[in-house]
């Protein structure tokens, strides 16, 4: 077992452990925020850079600290190495610049975006993100396209986290989805317009960070926000049927994978389960899900119990802590004439 | 005259040619470490010569050699780095296209103290007429015996083949070249691992710039010591300079390591002075990635010593006075050059080239490029200068690979050492408005 301490947590972890997994182990408040790295895909990570910290001390043997920020998702955790995240100022404002940067050529239109209220890049530009943009320059924009019958590639909002790249390659026979074009002009695409057809590609959804690919069964019929998540499994031959389904009334307007607190899906779930699948009779209830996923919109509604969200320590003693009391759920003939 | 020993021959006629290449003591490194040496020997050799990459990052080769992971039944490569895209570096084209065979003789010694049976030479697109070149003298080199099974009867088995790039500077990054020999886009792997344990298909691989394994040739003839013995203190043997920019006579100069930067560039020898009698204003001395210096840093150090063309002398003072030597495109300019448009210049080609893998580089360069731009063209105001500050300190350090450093130090040194012409150009379009 190897000794790590992050912000002054300490931990012991398997060798090949790294320093994301170890943080993740501790908790998600302590875990840096990651936008590419996924742990059910390999090979994923290492891309967005929002997850670097600063190496205090490399190990035991060698306590010389590493000069540059790391990838935490990608670098290997050694015996007695002394980790900084949320306690360095000097990281947290390199790691505002690659929120600057993943923001630079984002359209920032979360008012149409069926993304809003549990878009990562919401969370992230909120917690670790500069309050206005430098950013006076035009931001460049792609057609949306459908790839797929379901699936639709909004482009303009892609950060290039490369997720659905792995999962097109790791989760499905044939690949045909790759990226095009180089530096910023690169673009998601599929070969040759060539659509995505197969058992599992909706999962390519689940993994995107933001709203650049989105459920065409789902676009623009709900707010995240007034939908209700509830477990529920079926009987499925071709993935596990464990998913959540997302109520508004007595409509199941989406179907999902279960995401932990880290926004990761706990299992991929097959496309009959996420498109075609949406009567409540289908499905065998299991109960409400909580989202333990930090996030802004969902902070103060779908928690548990009234935590103090991770973003409270950058407002330092201006925040309060909104008053201990479950949010009442709207009774369905409300929302119904909403 | 100083020292040669890439370029003792290279204005013979007829060096292309495998017979004229022979007469003049060619392939004798070939045979010296088949026919003598064992392949640690010569990787001894490397180590005490004190080599050091020529690529860019001057690292010691015969560490690098080391490093090289000898797992049995594993086969290992050798792979030569000769996509040469940096601005103002050509030296390896005029090596590869003057000499040819001086490179595969160095591949071969190479590839024997390494232990590799295939080896590849990974040229970069633009260079078609240097590929064919290269592919003629591999020919010759195989019908001559120097290539294939059994080299001179010692059992010692290789091959070679040349691969053209599809023309990206990224893939002169180790393993995005790697990537895009194998056939992928040619985007920089993570690391570790490196290429000595993983590289070309997973296998140990050894990438080294074409200078380097050229530089192998001397270092077996003559030994290592001797290699060492050029040179001044850690920057032994001789090095390739590409001087180009306002000088009264660019071109490829083989100078030892430790010529005064003042000599190289005022002699006849070398660059014969800044052209048409202006005075010197600024050398960007290793390529478009250094930093940017003023006539004043080049010739002397912050402590007031002669500047030297060597990896320390050069990078003495660090960032803050100094710069590095990298692979050798020495671009001088002149009184009348613009720090600022040439920076802009620079700064395209690197949002041009950003392979877009990593946030940082992918969106920072293209910011970059366009703050310019707007300074460039008359609309730039004061601030902007404070954020192209930023936006560089926010890249260094924080990407996959070197490209966002080599995008980000240009634009720090220019700042540095000319922040009055920034404020100037601004100043001065902003009268014009008004």
């Amino acid at each position: 077992m190897l000794k790590v301490t992050i912000d002054g947590h300490t931990i012991e972890v398997p060798e090949g452990t790294t320093i994301l997994q170890a943080a993740r182990m501790l908790g998600p408040e302590v875990a840096p925020p990651a936008m590419c790295y996924y742990s059910k895909l390999e090979t994923s990570g290492g891309y967005c850079r929002t997850c670097i910290v600063k190496v205090t001390k490399g190990s035991e043997k060698d306590p010389r600290p590493m000069p540059k920020p790391v990838a935490s998702c990608r670098t290997m955790v050694m015996d007695g190495m002394e980790v900084q995240n949320k306690t360095s100022p000097e990281l947290l404002e390199a790691r505002k610049g690659v929120v600057e940067f993943l923001l630079a050529n984002h359209p920032l239109d979360c008012p149409v975006c069926d993304q809003a209220g549990e878009c990562h890049l919401q969370d992230l530009s909120f917690e670790h993100g500069a309050e206005s943009t430098r950013y006076e320059f035009e931001r460049r924009t792609f057609e949306k396209i459908d790839i797929g019958p379901h699936v639709q590639l909004h482009m303009t909002r892609c950060i290039l986290c490369y997720r659905c790249v792995k999962v097109a390659d790791q989760l499905t026979p044939g690949r045909s989805h790759g990226v095009l074009n180089r530096g910023d002009a690169s673009e998601i695409s599929t070969y040759i317009e060539k659509s995505i057809d197969n058992e599992f590609s909706g999962n390519v959804i689940d993994v995107c960070p933001v709203g650049a690919l989105t459920d065409k069964t789902f676009r623009f019929k709900n707010r995240v926000w007034f939908t209700k998540p509830m477990d529920a499994h079926r009987e499925c031959d071709k993935c596990s049927g464990k998913v959540a389904l997302w109520f508004r009334g007595a409509d199941v307007l989406r179907v999902t994978g279960r995401k932990d607190a880290f926004g990761e899906v706990e299992e991929f779930i097959c496309n009959t389960c996420r498109f075609e699948k949406k009567d409540a009779a289908d499905w065998k209830i299991d109960g409400p899900r909580v989202i333990d996923h930090k996030s802004v919109i969902s902070s103060n509604h779908y928690l548990a119990n009234n935590q103090v969200p991770d973003f409270a320590f950058r407002v330092g003693e201006d925040y309060k802590a909104i008053e201990d009391k479950p949010v009442q759920p709207v009774p369905v003939q409300n929302q119904l004439n909403n | 005259m100083s020292k040669k020993l890439l370029l003792k021959h290279d204005h013979e006629p007829g060096i292309q040619t495998y017979e004229v290449y022979r007469k003049h003591g060619g392939y004798a490194s070939v045979e010296k470490a088949l026919r003598t040496m064992t392949p640690e020997a010569v990787v001894e050799e490397v180590k005490k010569s004190g080599l050091r990459g020529r690529g860019g990052a001057g690292f010691p080769t015969g560490m690098k050699w080391s490093f090289l992971a000898k797992p049995e039944g594993v086969p290992r490569y050798l792979v030569c780095n000769a996509d040469e895209s940096e601005p103002g570096t050509f030296k390896d084209r005029y090596l590869m296209s003057r000499i040819p065979h001086f490179l595969i003789e160095g591949m071969i010694t190479s590839s024997f103290a390494l232990g590799a049976k295939t080896s590849y030479i990974y040229v970069r697109g633009e260079y078609y007429y240097v590929i064919a070149i290269l592919e003629k003298a591999i020919k010759e080199a195989y019908a001559a015996g120097w290539l294939g099974k059994n080299i001179l009867g010692t059992g010692f088995d290789h091959d070679m083949y040349v691969q053209p790039g599809g023309g990206a500077y990224i893939c002169g990054e180790e393993t995005a070249l790697l990537e895009s020999l194998e056939g992928k886009r040619g985007n920089p792997r993570i690391k570790p691992p490196f290429p000595a344990v993983k590289g070309l298909w997973g296998c140990p691989t050894v990438v080294n710039n074409v200078e380097t394994i050229a530089a192998v040739v001397p270092i077996v003839n003559d030994g290592g010591e001797a290699y060492a013995a050029i040179g001044i203190g850690k920057s032994t043997g001789t090095k390739l300079i590409s001087a180009s920019g306002h000088i009264n006579k660019p071109g490829v100069y083989e100078i030892e390591l430790g010529l005064p930067v003042e000599e190289f560039i005022n002699s006849e020898e070398y660059c014969g002075g800044v052209w048409k009698g202006r005075k010197l204003k600024a050398v960007v001395a290793g390529g478009s990635s250094v930093p940017v210096l003023p006539a004043d840093l080049i010739m002397k150090t912050a402590a007031g010593e002669p500047r030297l063309m060597s990896y320390e002398s050069l990078a003495d003072g660090g960032f803050a006075s100094g710069t590095m030597l990298g692979s050798g495109g020495f671009i001088v300019m002149d009184e009348t050059a613009s720090v600022v448009k040439n920076l802009w210049t620079f700064a395209r080609f690197y949002h041009h080239e950003s392979c877009g893998q990593c946030s940082p580089c992918r969106e920072g360069t293209g910011w970059m490029e366009k703050v310019l731009h707007k300074i460039v063209h008359g609309h730039g105001e004061m601030k902007d200068i404070d954020l192209l500050w930023d936006l560089q300190r926010k890249i260094e350090g924080n990407t996959i690979c070197p490209l966002g450093d080599a995008a980000a130090w240009p634009v720090a040194s220019a700042i540095r050492h000319f922040r009055s012409e920034f404020e100037e150009m601004i100043n001065s379009h902003a009268v014009e408005h008004a």
